[in-house]
This record gives C-alpha cells, sequence and structure tokens, in this order.
C-alpha cells in the first residue's frame, strides 16, 4: 500500500512538472472541429501550451464554466442576465467564428431552389402553413411547380444551440412564435417530428418526401443538402453559405449605431438586415473570466488572441463563417483587457 | 436435502484477505445501487416540490416555459414497451418452445445462437436500421396496408410518416425478443423429462404434450422472463430514439410520434442549463428507475420460485 501511495506521488508530480501549461475547456460541439484544428495548431505555435476541450454541449458548457470545473467554457448562444448574475459577471463572450442554420427539404420535383419568406417560415413551423402549394410559398417562388403534398415538419429532439438560433430568429420575425412557444435550446414544437442531432434531422428529411427541418450550414454543406434561400430583413432572397454568414455579421457594424452595440459581444445577430446578409446566422462564443490566474491566465489570453486573428484563416476549408474584419479590433480589444492576477 | 457441515474458519491470511476483498466488491455493487437512487432523489427534489404530484400527471413539456409535466413520457413508455411485449411475448415463447421441444440438437444450437446474437447488436445500430430501412418500410407498405385494413380503429390512423410508436415498438420487440427467448428456454429445460413422457404415454400428441406437460408448468417462468424483457424495453434509450420521433404529446395512434422517458433524457441533458430542466429530467429518471427496479424484482422472483422447485424435486 505504502509503495503504491509513493508511486502514485511520484508519478503525479512527475507529470506536472514535465507538462506543459494545461488549459481546459468545455462546451459547445458545433465548433468542435475548429475548436481542436486550432489546439493542434497553436501547438506549433506555442508548444509549451496544451488545451484539453470536451464538446459535452452549450448548457453542459455554461454550467461547468459558472461551477468553475474548467478553464474556460464554449456555447454557441451567450449566457443570459441570469446566468450572468449567478457568475456575479465574471464573464467575457469572446465571439470565434460565426454559424448559421438552413432550412432543408425534400421535394425531388422541384426545378430550382426553393425560396422562403420569414413569415412562411414561421407559420410552416407553427403548423398553420400546412401544404406545399400553399398559396403564400406560391407567391415567394413564382414559376415553380409545387407539389400539392403536406408538408412535413422535422426538429431537433435534443437540446442544442442550432435549435436556438433558429427559434431566436423566429421569436424575432414572428410575434406568435414568440408568444406561444419562445426561444430556446430545448422548445415546445407545436408540430413535427423530432430528429437527434444533425444527423437525426437529415435522415428523417431525406426519407420523406415533403418534409422540411433546419440543419447547422456545415453539416448541410458536407452532405450536400438541397436548403432553401430565404428573404432577409432588406427583401433579398439569401442563399446560406459561409461567405452571406460573414456578411450578415459585417452588416451589422456597418448599419448598428456604435452606441448601440452591445459592450460585451453577446450580439444577436439574427434577422440581420443589409446586403447579403444571411438572416439566420450567428456567433459561436469562448467564455472566459475577467480575470486569470498567472500562468494560465497569459497562455489563455495569447491562444484566443491568435484565434481571433490568424487562427481565423482556418475556418472557411472547414466550412466556418469567419469573423468580419469590423469587429477584430474590439475582440482584441476586450482579449487585452482581460486581467492576470 | 443434506447439510453441509459448517467449515472451521479460514485461519490462513491469504483466504482471509481474498474473501475480505470479495465482500467489499460485493457490497461495493449494492452501494452503488442505493448511492444511484440517492443521487436521482436528491437532485429531482426541485421539479417535484415546484410541482408536486402534478408532475407526473399534467402532460406539457415546455423547457422554455419551465413548466414540467411527464405523462405523456411515461404514457410513451408503457405503450411503446407493452406493445413490444405484445409482439415479442408470442414470438418468444414459440421461438424457445421450437428450439427445446422440436429442433434436431443442431440446428437448436445453431439457430440459439443466432437468437442470442440478436441481443449482442449494439442499440445504436438497430436505430440505425429502424432510420434507414425499417421507417421507410413502415411508410410506405406497412402503415398504409394497416390504415385501409383496420383503419377504423383508432390504433391506426394519422398520416404515414415512417417513425412514430409502432415503429419503436418493433425495434423493441425485435431487441427484447434474445432475453424473454433464452430465459423460456431454460425454463423449459428445467421440466423434467419424465413428465413429458408420461403425457406421451398417456397418449397425446406432441402438441397436448407441449400445452399439459412443458407450458402449463413453466407458466411462472414464461411470465418472469416477459416481465424481464418489459424491463428491459423501458429502460431502452438509443435505438427508440432513433425511431420513436420524440414528440411529449399523448395520442392514441400508434403511427404518431411519441416520446419515452429515457429518450427524454438522453435527448435534452446536455443541453439543459436551467436548474429546474435539469431536476425534472432527474426526476424522470427516478421514475424510470423504480419502475425498473420494481419490474426486475418481480421477474427474479418468479423465475427463481420456478427453478428452485424444480431443484427441490
Amino acid at each position: 500500500m505504502k509503495l503504491l501511495i509513493t508511486l502514485i506521488t511520484a508519478l503525479s508530480l512527475g507529470s506536472t512538472s514535465i507538462a506543459a501549461t494545461l488549459i481546459n475547456g468545455a462546451g459547445a460541439t458545433f465548433p468542435y472541429p475548429i475548436y481542436s484544428k486550432w489546439f493542434s495548431e497553436y501547438q506549433k505555435v506555442s508548444s509549451e501550451v496544451q488545451i484539453n476541450y470536451q464538446s459535452i454541449g452549450s448548457g453542459g458548457g455554461i454550467k461547468q464554466f459558472s461551477d468553475r470545473t474548467v478553464d474556460f467554457g464554449a456555447s454557441d448562444a451567450p449566457m443570459t442576465d441570469e446566468q450572468i448574475e449567478k457568475v456575479k459577471g465574471d464573464v467575457l463572450h469572446v465571439p470565434t467564428v460565426l454559424g448559421a442554420v438552413v432550412l432543408t427539404y425534400n421535394l425531388p420535383t422541384l426545378k430550382k431552389e426553393l425560396r422562403l419568406t420569414p413569415g412562411v417560415i414561421a407559420d410552416i413551423f407553427l403548423g398553420k402553413i400546412t401544404k406545399w402549394n400553399d398559396e403564400r410559398i406560391k407567391k415567394a417562388n413564382p414559376g415553380l411547380e409545387l407539389p400539392t403534398s403536406d408538408i412535413m415538419v422535422v426538429r431537433r429532439s435534443d437540446g442544442s444551440g442550432t435549435t436556438n438560433i433558429f427559434t431566436e430568429y423566429l421569436s424575432k420575425i414572428s410575434p406568435d412564435w414568440a408568444s406561444k412557444v419562445g426561444k430556446g435550446t430545448a422548445v415546445n414544437f407545436p408540430v413535427g417530428l423530432g430528429g437527434k442531432g444533425n444527423e437525426g434531422v437529415t435522415g428523417l428529411v431525406k426519407q420523406t418526401p415533403g418534409a422540411i427541418g433546419y440543419v447547422e450550414l456545415i453539416y448541410a454543406l458536407n452532405n450536400k443538402l438541397a436548403f432553401a434561400d430565404v428573404e432577409n430583413k432588406s427583401g433579398q432572397f439569401i442563399k446560406p453559405s459561409t461567405k452571406s454568414v460573414t456578411a450578415a455579421a459585417a452588416e451589422y457594424f456597418k448599419t448598428t449605431k456604435k452606441s448601440e452595440i452591445p459592450e460585451d459581444l453577446r450580439i444577436s445577430l439574427t434577422n440581420s438586415a443589409g446586403k447579403g446578409a444571411y438572416p439566420i446566422s450567428a456567433f459561436t462564443f469562448i467564455l472566459v473570466n475577467k480575470t486569470l490566474p498567472k500562468g494560465k491566465g497569459e497562455s489563455i489570453q495569447k491562444f484566443l488572441e491568435w484565434a481571433v486573428s490568424s487562427g481565423q484563416k482556418f475556418a472557411e476549408d472547414l466550412g466556418y463563417a469567419k469573423l468580419p474584419n469590423e469587429l477584430t479590433p474590439r475582440v482584441s480589444k476586450m482579449i487585452k483587457g482581460i486581467q492576470v492576477k | 436435502m443434506t447439510t453441509i457441515a459448517k467449515r472451521p474458519k479460514d485461519v490462513h491470511l491469504g483466504d482471509r484477505v481474498f474473501a475480505l476483498s470479495l465482500k467489499s466488491i460485493a457490497a461495493f455493487v449494492g452501494i452503488m445501487l442505493i448511492a444511484i437512487g440517492f443521487f436521482l432523489a436528491k437532485a429531482s427534489i426541485p421539479a417535484l416540490n415546484n410541482s408536486g404530484f402534478a408532475f407526473f400527471v399534467t402532460s406539457v413539456w415546455d423547457p422554455v416555459q419551465n413548466v414540467y409535466g411527464a405523462l405523456p413520457v411515461i404514457f410513451g413508455t408503457i405503450v411503446s414497451s407493452l406493445t413490444a411485449l405484445m409482439i415479442a411475448g408470442p414470438m418468444s415463447v414459440g421461438v424457445a418452445l421450437f428450439l427445446t421441444e422440436l429442433a434436431p440438437a443442431w440446428i437448436a444450437s445453431v439457430f440459439g445462437f443466432l437468437v442470442q446474437m440478436l441481443a449482442a447488436i449494439p442499440s445504436v445500430v438497430y436505430g440505425l436500421w429502424g432510420i434507414f430501412v425499417l421507417a421507410p418500410w413502415m411508410r410506405e407498405t406497412v402503415q398504409p396496408t394497416l390504415s385501409s385494413s383496420l383503419g377504423f380503429l383508432p390504433l391506426f390512423q394519422g398520416p404515414p410518416y415512417g417513425v412514430g410508436m409502432l415503429t419503436a415498438s418493433l425495434i423493441l420487440a425485435i431487441m427484447i425478443t434474445p432475453t424473454i427467448a433464452s430465459i423460456c428456454q431454460e425454463v423449459f429445460k428445467a421440466v423434467p423429462t419424465a413428465q413429458r413422457e408420461s403425457a406421451l404415454a398417456l397418449g397425446s400428441t406432441r402438441w397436448e404434450m407441449m400445452k399439459l406437460a412443458v407450458l402449463k408448468t413453466s407458466k411462472p417462468g414464461i411470465f418472469g422472463a416477459i416481465i424481464l424483457g418489459l424491463g428491459r424495453a423501458f429502460g431502452e434509450t438509443m435505438a427508440v430514439t432513433m425511431v420513436i420521433g420524440n414528440r411529449s404529446e399523448i395520442s392514441f395512434s400508434l403511427f404518431a410520434p411519441g416520446q419515452t422517458m429515457a429518450s427524454v433524457i438522453a435527448n435534452e441533458y446536455a443541453e439543459a442549463t436551467h436548474d429546474l430542466h435539469l431536476s425534472a429530467l432527474a426526476a424522470v429518471g427516478l421514475a424510470l428507475f423504480i419502475v425498473t427496479i420494481i419490474i426486475n424484482g418481480t421477474a427474479r422472483v418468479l423465475i427463481s420460485r420456478i427453478t428452485f422447485k424444480r431443484q427441490q424435486a
């Protein structure tokens, strides 16, 4: 027994003295591919830092960050005022990349991409529009022959950041949605079948003619799904792509008054107006404390600065929309403002 | 019965250390069970305090408004499991009867092995098969046939989605068949050969022999096996979640999507941020935990009673 204890102590002492600064993070699954790319690329830049990330979901990320069991959290949705109060305001939201939600559908007879207006999307998901040849869908798609079949709504059954972005968008454009359903990572959908994960939704949509569902943009791109052009606030139909998502963020900074941009960067991008802006877009965030302990603190600070500048070049290849140039100075300022004690 | 003379106490240190370590391992398993129950009970207090007994009998599950009613998931669990049992029960008894009474030894061993292999397939694989093969088949063939022939029953009404309660029940039925069949087989094997021979000697046909000598005496055992299958169906998560349609709603149509206790936990736990939401999920878990323990306990008692009786005979 004694021997065992000595052995364990020796091992643990040994490993801490050899190992580099170990940083632990946990949270959103959506940015996991780019984060893990960043962690491995960053090791080439700064070999003494090792970052561990568990992709347990945004909810788990916020929880572990609030309980201080990790050095940083990650979430697709910014923390709510209530959640921030719980950590006594000690949180910075660092936007890292952008994501978007697309509407994928299964209409094999369609000759062209489907176009959807905000009102139509809301009413489909509220169960008010039930047929594909509904007058309002026809109006948005002049000249397109639409089938007479029923619309089958598919949505996520598991709690998800994707659902959060989508329901936030619906709450903004439809007062009916806002009062009846609301926004959140899991909501009480009035109609539809639930699929688990992006793959579950896709599986159901692909197999059911007449189905419509929402998935993450990257997932739709990688799997070559058909998805709809969505009308934005300025009346343009926009095809979702990494470019039109970055444009949504860029337009936000062009069109929003400086005084109205939230200081803490908890920016909601959905229903963004402006040229070429895809309306169902959102930032994903890394959550860090305003004051970090010495040693680890500098490493986290340096990594974040690298991620929002040099790290951005890896985004597009992996299908993520990068931060718009307008935002970069603000984020850098925020990261530089982290105090290390 | 013979009584074994009490052995003298172990004097060797090694023996005593070994016995002690085995005892602590056994105790650990028991403690784990109690600890899990304790954790679930503790975690579910806020939700149960908040809505009281209404938690189990109301049917709105809305994480945005923080309103939690578990009735639809309880309903979904019971309906999907019972439907599965109705399909798997007769099928498993038939399989077991064939394997013990009719099949030549080599067929019995090969076939028995194949049935056992069904139990070895990971449930996520069942789920994938369900999404890609079973659900389209249900949507295009089974459900239209059912609704055109038996559509007057409320059970088979509504649009054929492919996924839903019936599809989930079918998958469950396939998954619990090996459990029920293998226990039934053991139960049938425990029937003394003399009993079969006497039935045959009295002039019964083969079927009458099975009915009188085997099935009749095995009733409690079969019942126990079915209940064990029920226990497994109750807790099955992954495969069910993938094909049940995940909607917290009570519908009497088997075509409609539903949700089970296990699947709502698997779906929502990872992204639940509100304390009450987490607690509501824990309360669902507690209910599932208690029900499963009761079911499994009952089954064990029934099965052990029959095999114990046989051993004494």
